[in-house]
């Protein structure tokens, strides 16, 4: 039996302005609007939009046979909730069907785990709050940011009652392992691990349209095929990748709508083969063995590492001031500015800040609203010395 | 006169200092033909032309089309011409081979002479006026050319800054020569301080009777933005303003913030501008633990330079090695008092204001402190630099201007030269 487990996932985050040094303690304007209702117009319509009916068709084309999981940032469903209410419909629709699961993460995309636990409880809260309300599901299966794992994060999780984390299928730390079972973090006994299988999720997510690629172009049959060769040799595949691979990564005219429309029928052809949720796998198979991950892994670049985030001083420097400002950004109970304080949290502004292979016009540079990851770097410094003004007046303020 | 920049699509204190000693001589009845390269952004040259129109009368702007820009080196000129290529290849599906740019520096250099010397056949001048050193070639030619109409007109070269002060003092051995073959074929230079008069008169040995000292000026700006920066209600802003480039000290400047910083929680530091610097010096402010005390502003434009002298309680100005400095005195022009490096022209010309070698980064620092802390001092740095700057004017720079050039006007043209 192979149960092919499919996990997308779902984040904008609120891009910064270019916000000048003549404006800290002037202005509260961070963000840039226009270019973040922009975006997420264009991926609702790219992606959202149809992704989520030829979903919903499936569901249906399929008597129910297909599976699938999503997770959502908090300040996704902000941003939709007050710019585009009929993606979030949409959701709930696919929400009613009971063949889609809603993962658990920090409400703000954040690094927060590596910075303070304690904000990293409360996002995570606010997160399954939302999630509650808008689709009346409890999640019980986690994902950190990125796919930022490692024993202690594994435990922390458990601690707080869920069932399953997932994390990124890394050579590193399979080396002869397979990422097609469930496996066990080390030191845990309540809750299961499930790997990415990133071969087959990347053969998706980034070579689906690559004409270089041998296997190009890739056909659901094709896909299917591959699927069935592991019967025998595993039990879950685990197709993780961003949402966006439908439609905005891969663009409508590559067929990544024609792929996906078809692939769940090839796939059920073999009657050794169906879709899973993510806590269904965990119910339905024991863990093979424990994984002992002492090092931080995610699913980013090469590296499988943090250092698409901390891999400079500037990002470093960042991050550390601007979680220094807990204490201080808490004590004002001042709404306005913890909320800020907390979209400063993206982890994508950090990302942003990447120097690694900038040159090459990569996949960073792509994704990178800023000229240079230093202009990135002067915005959100800029931004944090307003937001520090801010909770000292405001305190001075209370004094008075 | 041949130059490299002006307002508004200058990159530094050239184009401002050509444009100030062009209106101040215009305005004394001299004629001049502005010889410029003209790069791809045609509609700042119009407003540059418009500029011109309608601030200052006798002058006629020519352009020549180039990359030239007068803060580029070697390198960078290489890799903006590639850049270039491409954008040509994707947009006009051109054969780049064919372009009419040099394939480097220098070749664009002599192309941009040979251009300038068909312009110098049209037209009639009595005195050639170069500013540095790309343009030397250019005002060579334009002395040939006269010879051919019977009277030699002399060759001035206006040197506002050499190839030792860009380079922090390992030059381009070509650009040397460049420079010191111009400065050997002039009639006379005009240096913008004594600091550069004997930095030439040593380094490219040039005797001293043929250097005249011509102090920039400051072109008088009454106005006030009177803006509230609530950032000053915390601290005391301390300003850097210039190319973030090797010639100007920015890491030596960081490394005099770190040592503020560490000490006082008061003072921050604002980095104004761009360069090739720009992306290490920023990495290493957050490297050092000070990018909370050092803001930065990227390059500066028009009103917003007013903004950045008006924010900044202190300018202060760390340069390696600089012929003048005209950004002192536009700071001072604000009412900011200045720290300036001795290895400085502007230190020759202003009293009222602290002259401390750039790297003495613990003097610097102190200074910064005593400064900031003691508010009479600022108050007499401030107001009587501001009375100091007054008396600075682009008037009196074209006065001493016009002296060297009648020495060789009296003759109608020089024989034989």
């Amino acid at each position: 039996m192979v149960s092919v487990c499919f996990y997308f996932q779902l984040h904008q985050p609120y891009r910064l302005r270019n916000y000048q040094v003549f404006e800290i303690g002037n202005s509260n304007h961070y963000y840039d609007n226009e270019k973040n209702l922009g975006i997420l117009n264009k991926i609702k319509n790219k992606c959202y939009t149809p992704t989520n009916k030829l979903i919903l068709d499936l569901i249906y084309k399929t008597n129910g046979e297909l599976k699938v999981s999503y997770s959502i940032t908090g300040i996704l469903l902000e941003q939709l909730s007050n710019n585009a209410p009929e993606v979030i419909q949409s959701f709930q629709d696919l929400a009613k069907t009971g063949c889609v699961e809603f993962l658990s993460e920090t409400y703000h995309h954040t690094l927060a785990y590596l910075y303070s636990k304690k904000e990293f409880k409360k996002q995570i809260f606010m997160h399954k709050k939302l999630i509650r309300k808008l689709f009346h599901k409890n999640p019980r299966v986690f994902r950190n940011t990125e796919l930022i794992y490692n024993n202690e994060i594994a435990s922390y999780i458990e601690s707080l009652g869920y069932k399953g984390i997932l994390a990124e299928g890394a050579d590193h730390i399979l080396q002869w392992r397979s990422p097609n079972f469930v496996y066990k973090p080390v030191n845990c006994n309540n809750i299961k691990l499930l790997l990415k299988n990133y071969r087959l999720s990347d053969d998706i997510a980034f070579r689906f349209s690559s004409k270089s690629w041998l296997e190009y172009p890739l056909t659901a049959p094709k896909f299917a095929q591959w699927i069935n060769a592991i019967n025998g040799n595993g039990n879950i595949v685990n197709l993780f990748m961003d949402y966006e691979t439908f439609g905005e990564h891969q663009w409508a005219d590559t067929g990544i709508f024609n792929f996906l429309e078809h692939l769940p029928s090839e796939i059920l052809k073999n009657p050794h083969n169906n879709f899973i949720t993510p806590s269904k796998a965990i119910r339905q198979y024991n863990a093979v063995s424990d994984l002992d991950i002492h090092s931080i892994i995610s699913w980013a670049d090469i590296e499988r590492d943090l250092s698409a985030w901390l891999g400079n001083d500037m990002q470093k420097f960042a991050l550390s001031k601007l979680y220094a400002l807990e204490k201080q950004v808490k004590k004002t109970k001042d709404r306005a500015i913890l909320e800020d304080w907390r979209k400063l949290q993206a982890s994508d502004l950090f990302y942003y800040m990447c120097t690694k292979w900038f040159n090459d016009g990569d996949v960073h540079k792509y994704f990178n609203p800023y000229n240079s990851p230093h202009e990135a770097f002067i915005a959100f410094m800029n931004i944090l010395e307003d937001l520090n003004l801010r909770t000292k007046t405001k305190k001075e303020v209370i004094v008075i | 006169m041949f130059g490299w920049e002006f307002p508004p699509l200058n990159s530094g204190g050239l184009g401002t200092a050509c444009y100030g000693l062009t209106k101040a001589l215009s305005s004394k009845g001299v004629k001049i033909t502005f010889v410029l390269p003209k790069s791809q952004e045609s509609i700042k040259v119009d407003f540059m032309k418009i500029l011109i129109a309608n601030n200052i009368s006798n002058v006629d702007l020519k352009f020549i089309d180039s990359l030239l820009s007068p803060y580029i080196s070697y390198e960078e000129y290489d890799k903006d011409l590639s850049k270039l290529k491409e954008e040509l290849k994707d947009t006009f599906n051109t054969n780049p081979e064919h372009l009419i740019y040099g394939n480097n520096l220098f070749k664009e250099v002599i192309r941009y002479t040979k251009e300038a010397e068909k312009i110098a056949v049209q037209e009639d001048y009595d005195i050639i006026h170069c500013h540095d050193w790309m343009t030397f070639g250019a005002g060579i030619k334009a002395k040939r050319i006269s010879r051919l109409s019977g009277k030699v007109k002399p060759l001035i070269l206006h040197v506002h800054a050499t190839e030792f002060d860009r380079t922090g003092g390992n030059p381009n051995q070509i650009i040397y020569e460049i420079e010191k073959f111009g400065m050997e074929s002039a009639d006379h230079i005009i240096t913008v301080s004594n600091y550069t008069k004997n930095l030439i008169s040593y380094k490219y040995g040039i005797s001293k009777e043929k250097i005249s000292v011509v102090y920039n000026g400051l072109e008088a700006n009454e106005i006030s933005l009177n803006e509230t920066f609530n950032l000053k209600k915390h601290y005391k802003i301390v300003l850097y303003l210039g190319r973030i480039t090797l010639q100007k000290g920015p890491d030596w400047f960081l490394k005099v913030a770190k040592k503020v910083s560490d000490k006082n929680d008061d003072i921050k530091f604002v980095i104004a501008g761009n360069g090739d610097m720009f992306p290490r010096i920023v990495e290493e402010s957050a490297y050092l633990g000070i990018a909370n005390s050092v803001f930065f502003t990227n390059f500066l434009r028009g009103i917003d330079i007013d903004r950045a002298y008006e924010m900044a309680d202190l300018y202060v100005m760390p340069s390696v090695s600089e012929p003048f400095g005209i950004t002192a005195l536009e700071a001072l022009n604000k009412k900011t008092p200045i720290i300036v490096s001795k290895q400085s022209g502007v230190a020759e010309v202003i009293n009222n204001c602290y002259k401390i070698d750039f790297w003495d980064t613990w003097k610097i620092a102190d200074s910064i402190i005593e400064i900031l802390h003691n508010e009479d001092l600022h108050k007499r740095l401030s107001e009587n630099g501001y009375e100091e700057v007054k008396k600075l004017t682009w008037d009196t720079a074209a006065d001493s201007c016009l002296e060297v050039y009648n020495k060789f006007i009296i003759n109608g043209g020089i024989h034989n030269g």
